[in-house]
């Protein structure tokens, strides 16, 4: 069958890439398009707004959500650590900084940012084990990669818990419905990175015994997919959570 | 990519879940025609009404019947009348004309012409396929929703979009279970499709390349092909994007496209403000213009294919219509704010949208120029397949003259929203991309089934078509110059700058429902010459690309029996010195 | 890049790990960054920078951008311009609307 499809496992010598190579770019470009379809409908939802605290809270009185103590409706729930955030009224007497009902995440983004770096850092090295020929690092990195996203799930669990606790839904302001669409679809990306990795890590190694150039040209692929979720996270960051 | 043989496949495997390139070329091409007859039809029911809008005139016949529960008395409903426009926009391009000339044509033709054994990536090729069978699954099924199907325009403006069917207030079973929600989840299901499609029509063209097939000796087709590609890979997301925020407002209660203190029928909707139907507007037209490319530049290949062969001479300015297709693919991305001019965007975007549309329609010009040229001096073959590509040249005219004066604002304020609107673009698609799709399945049936369809059922097939399409869409152009509404359900009868031109509607009424009526010969002589159509061999047009060089039809999975090497340009018609008049690309010496 | 020897290699594993402590570093210092009390115009500039500078040392290194083949840069380049316009065309209508209703 390798005679009907050529250059699955090796490079078409005058482009000089693999078929899976040149698709996982034409992939991410068109994931470019749609993360910065989003980007855009933030920009332009946060320019047209007629000041910040519409954007950000809509109705809702920026002091509910920052001292949730002081409100009946959501004493229940406080569980969230309002004091990481830059007190509310310090925040909104001064005119040149902004408050955002994201603030109070700022310490659970960052460390998602730290794990998600973390787990690129990982990936690649998985990759450059198989170029080395080394089967039992690469599976300690791929394993390390997998553990570090489903350690990102489970924090952002955990924010996405505390935000509803909270009654910050996406139709609380057109800030928070950015946050979700976002961050929601850049988990499901985060998702099938990991179910790709998992299927390499088990089931898809045994093609390193048949055609390991192959092998090694698909964790290529499975790592710039996952380079990818990690650079799209980099500028939701500071986006969503920091400005 | 699995190791078996094509003859130990299973009929399953064959035929439904097919990873040959061929076969899932003929699944997208019969059900995008199946697809559009369905918009077809449910465009005659419109038509009906439009002519007959009084509760005395006419019930429609045939369907009236037929559908006695959906029509009662026979005659339309206006909430019917509503859904069926939306759906027929959406049916014909995201069902119909986009999977036919991309789907179809791209699938079953890029891997022969560029000499390749299948697509770059089957399995992806085959999810493709299906992908888009579950989107035109979910969007018929909105039919059955109890809001009916879609029914805010194949635009889904908001904010209309987000409160049809009980989007705001309703219980979340009711705001899922809609019509639009299905809308937006079955186009979700479509752009993953032509995504997926995207991306391996691209690779192979790139990569999958035979021996000698540099990129300026591909055949226009493929260029058309990669372009399109290209504009599917990187227009559709935002429309992705789009139609997940608005998903998210109809479902979970979000205010993306939902502005502050908007007022329906006297009750307050808007939510908390901030939101603006107008980011709508530029997601979706982000698309949907290059969209339009979409559609057309497939049919340019098509008709270039079809001219070079039935002239019998080279393309004229082969080079300067690639570089005018690349161009224009590149320019459909910035002019799609010409659809907002009445949005109040401002005189300096305005402007710069005006000049950008302006730009654009000059590499249109040079192809189409490019075509005509190529007639000179050529002798003529008048096949069926070439009667329809020269009937593409002045109708792909007409519709893109028409559309100058959409793209200057000052002119747009009058023709915005009125039938000129829907004249132009029909005439665009409608006798411009669907006749040479037709042509285009007249020329390529040979390759595909080893037999050629009858001429005379062809010229039967053609000639009432093209009159039927002009009176359906000609008179569109009067109507929307006197200022009729695109959007009226009785179709200008309550309106008293209409009644000049109310007289078209039972026209195009006509036209409409004999349109359908001249399809029974396309359809006969489909199924009939699959059987027993005329058998040809292998190149039975004397053409000279890849395609012709694999037997007719192509060996399952592999097409060619030994790969083809390629020596020369595409189209070397007629050479000097030569003792045929043609030179296939993969034929070694010239004579 | 599997040609090369694993001497050779072993240089790149070098590389990554420098890029991952200055992806570390710059994220510490978008967060420390955005607790300063300036303006928004600056602060969103000062973001912008980080991330950017971020992106960039994700795709050329990670990503083997740096060594990429040319197809791959011009569709890149392509989606890039794209990219764009559909970020500032958009925003470029929602502020000169703005100064229409203002003047």
């Amino acid at each position: 069958m390798s005679e009907l499809i050529p250059y699955i496992d090796r490079e078409r010598p005058d482009t000089g890439l693999t078929n899976a190579k040149l698709g996982i770019w034409l992939f991410i470009a068109s994931e470019i398009m749609l993360f910065g379809a989003f980007f855009s409908s933030y920009i332009f939802l946060r320019v047209g707004a007629p000041d910040w605290k519409t954007f950000a809270y809509g109705l809702t009185d920026p002091a509910a959500i920052h001292a949730p103590a002081a409100h009946d409706d959501h004493t229940d729930h406080a569980t969230e650590n309002a004091s990481t955030a830059d007190t509310p009224a310090k925040a909104l007497a001064t005119p040149t900084h902004i408050s955002s009902p994201l603030h109070a995440s700022i310490p659970m983004a960052t460390i998602n940012t730290i794990v998600l770096i973390t787990s690129s850092i990982t990936m690649v090295m998985a990759w450059a084990s198989l170029v080395l020929k080394q089967l039992g690092r690469f599976r300690l990195y791929m394993s390390a990669t997998i553990l570090l996203g489903l350690l990102f799930l489970c924090i952002k669990y955990t924010e996405y818990s505390a935000k509803l606790a909270h009654g910050l839904t996406p139709g609380m302001s057109p800030l928070m419905g950015m946050y979700w669409v976002m961050t929601g679809l850049h988990v499901v990306h985060v998702i099938g990175g990991l179910v790709v990795n998992l299927y390499l890590l088990i089931p898809g190694s045994r093609m390193w015994k048949t055609n390991p150039e192959q092998f090694t040209g698909r964790i290529e692929v499975a790592g710039l997919y996952w380079h990818f979720v990690d650079l799209v996270w980099i500028f939701l960051f500071p986006t969503l959570y920091l400005l | 990519m699995s190791d078996h043989d094509s003859h130990k496949l299973s009929f399953v495997q064959r035929y439904i879940f097919s990873q040959d390139h061929k076969v899932i070329g003929i699944q997208y091409a019969i059900t995008a025609l199946c697809f559009m007859f369905l918009g077809l039809v449910l465009m005659m029911l419109m038509r009906w009404q439009l002519a007959y809008p009084g509760a005395d005139d006419p019930s429609i016949p045939i369907f009236g019947k037929l559908l006695k529960n959906a029509l009662p008395g026979g005659k339309l409903t206006p909430e019917l009348y509503n859904s069926l426009g939306a759906m027929h926009g959406t049916i014909m391009v995201f069902l119909g004309v986009v999977p036919l000339a991309v789907g179809a044509f791209g699938n079953y033709l890029v891997p022969l012409q560029v000499g390749a054994g299948d697509m770059a990536f089957p399995k992806l090729n085959m999810s493709s396929y299906w992908a888009f069978f579950i989107g035109g699954v979910v969007m018929l099924s909105s039919f059955l929703m109890p809001g009916g199907a879609a029914n805010s325009g194949w635009t889904s403006y908001p904010p209309m979009a987000d409160i049809a069917q009980g989007g705001l207030s309703a219980q979340f079973s009711t705001r899922l279970l809609s019509g639009q929600s299905f809308w937006l989840i079955g186009m979700v299901f479509l752009i993953s499709s032509s995504l997926l499609g995207s991306i391996n029509t691209i690779v192979t063209i790139i990569q999958l390349r035979v021996k000698g097939l540099t990129f300026m000796r591909l055949p226009f087709m493929v260029w058309a092909q990669l372009v399109t590609a290209f504009l599917l890979l990187l227009a559709f997301p935002p429309l992705e994007a789009a139609g997940l925020m608005q998903l998210a407002d109809r479902l979970v209660g979000s205010n993306f496209f939902l502005p502050a203190g908007l007022v329906v029928t006297g009750e307050a909707v808007g939510r908390v403000g901030g939101g603006s139907p107008l980011l709508w507007q530029h997601l979706f037209w982000f698309l949907a213009h290059p969209e339009v490319y979409v559609l057309i530049l497939p049919a340019m290949g098509i008709v270039a294919e079809i001219i070079a062969n039935n002239t019998r001479k080279p393309l004229r300015g082969y080079k300067s219509m690639v570089y005018s297709i690349l161009f224009l693919g590149f320019m459909s991305f910035i002019v799609w704010a010409h659809h907002m001019f009445l949005t109040d965007m401002g005189t300096v975007i305005s402007a710069f949208f005006q000049t950008t549309t302006m730009i654009i329609s000059i590499p249109s010009v040079v192809v189409i120029t490019a075509m005509v040229l190529s007639l000179w001096g050529g002798s003529i073959r008048f096949t069926t397949p070439m009667l329809f590509a020269l009937a593409f040249l002045p109708m792909f005219g007409i519709g893109g003259l028409t559309g100058l004066p959409l793209g200057l604002a000052a002119t747009d304020v009058h023709l915005h929203d009125t039938y000129y609107v829907i004249g132009h673009f029909h005439y665009v698609v409608a006798p411009g991309t669907i006749l040479a799709l037709f042509g285009g399945i007249y020329y390529w049936f040979p390759k595909a089934t080893g037999r050629k369809m009858s001429d005379v059922l062809g010229r039967i097939h053609f000639w009432p078509t093209l009159i039927c399409l002009n009176v359906i869409f000609f008179p569109m152009f009067i109507q929307g110059m006197a200022g009729v509404s695109r959007r009226l359900f009785d179709g200008g009868a309550t309106y008293t700058h209409a009644q000049p031109v109310m007289w078209t509607n039972k026209v195009m009424m006509m036209g409409a429902w004999t349109l359908a009526l001249v399809q029974i010969p396309f359809i006969f002589n489909f199924f009939w010459s699959i059987r027993h159509g005329r058998k040809v061999g292998p190149n039975p047009w004397e053409a000279t690309t890849l395609e012709w060089a694999a037997p007719s039809p192509p060996i399952p999975h592999g097409n060619f029996e030994t790969p083809p090497v390629v020596y020369r340009d595409a189209y070397a018609y007629s050479q000097p010195g030569c003792a045929k008049d043609y030179l296939p690309q993969n034929e070694p010496e010239v004579g | 890049m599997s040609t090369e020897s694993p001497e050779a290699f072993k240089k790149h594993i070098r590389g990554y790990i420098l890029v991952f402590v200055a992806l570390m570093i710059l994220t510490g210092m978008t967060v420390w960054v955005s607790s300063w009390k300036v303006g928004v115009p600056i602060a969103v500039a000062i973001a912008l920078v980080i991330a950017c500078t971020k992106g960039a040392l994700v795709a050329t290194v990670f990503m083997h951008l740096k060594s990429e083949k040319p197809i791959i840069f011009y569709c890149l380049v392509l989606t890039l311009i794209l990219l764009l316009s559909v970020l500032l065309l958009p925003v470029a209508t929602a502020l000169l609307t703005m100064t229409n209703n203002a003047g």
